[in-house]
């Protein structure tokens, strides 16, 4: 029963220096209050478990390539690790939230594809047709903006460089073009919507 | 006036990983080493 009176500092040296017992000793030691913590956060034994064991490959692995600084202080050293893959791991779902299908719910009656139907599909390519009809009719300098800032990306400082022009002189052609585009959808009552 | 015993203990079990995991993370340690080369370490894991 030595192994109880040997601290962790003792553990971990004894372990780094080739002892593997001393690390079964660390792990049965504190592994109720490690998974609790785990546990206490996740609420899910599978993933407790897995964070658990990922938690503990990081110890052993810092351990074994002796990167760990001793200070006394293993158990919160352990802890800090297990609690940054919390996060992770909080962080991953929140980006990808899992659904599990049950009886009573399944993941189709909420998700929808929103990709465009062949009909929509052919809309829009028809839409996209008349409005660079409609660009085209307008004065050359408009255009020419309206060009640059939709099809382009360009910022108004890159067209005001280009064109030679000063920044307001750029966003007022914007202006422009689009009030009369405005004026002959409106005119010939054109729908340019999906 | 009569002590009411609960039928189940009141605290649940303490919370533990799983033997496999612990089994396993054993196992690991055991074929884990590292080799230092010049400024690098490389991991390597014994079959």
């Amino acid at each position: 029963m030595a192994d109880i009176q040997l601290q962790d500092a003792l553990l971990v040296k004894k372990y780094v220096d080739g002892d593997e017992n001393a690390l079964t000793v660390l792990i049965n030691r504190h592994q109720s209050k490690i998974f609790g913590f785990i546990y206490s956060k996740i609420s899910d034994r599978d993933i407790s478990n897995d964070i658990f064991q990922d938690t503990f490959i990081k110890v052993i692995k810092t351990l074994k390539s002796k990167s760990y600084n001793e200070e006394g202080k293993f158990l919160p050293w352990v802890m800090r690790i297990a609690h940054n893959l919390i996060i992770d791991h909080f962080r991953r779902n929140k980006k990808m939230p899992m659904f599990r299908e049950t009886e009573e719910f399944s993941i189709f009656s909420i998700m929808s594809d929103d990709s465009l139907t062949i009909e929509n599909k052919i809309i829009q390519e028809q839409v996209e047709i008349d409005l660079r009809k409609l660009i085209e009719e307008l004065p050359e300098d408009q255009k020419e903006v309206l060009m640059m800032r939709m099809y382009q990306d360009m910022s108004f400082k890159e067209i005001s460089e280009l064109t030679g022009v000063s920044i307001n002189t750029a966003l007022g052609r914007m202006r422009y073009a689009l009030m009369n585009m405005r004026k002959v959808i409106d005119k010939h009552q054109i729908i340019l919507t999906n | 006036m009569a002590k009411i015993y609960a039928p189940k203990k009141l605290v649940t079990n303490s919370m533990k990983p799983k033997k496999e995991i612990v089994s396993f993370l054993i196992n690991y340690s055991k074929a884990l080493s590292f080799v230092k080369v010049k400024d690098k370490s490389f991991e390597i894991i014994a079959n």
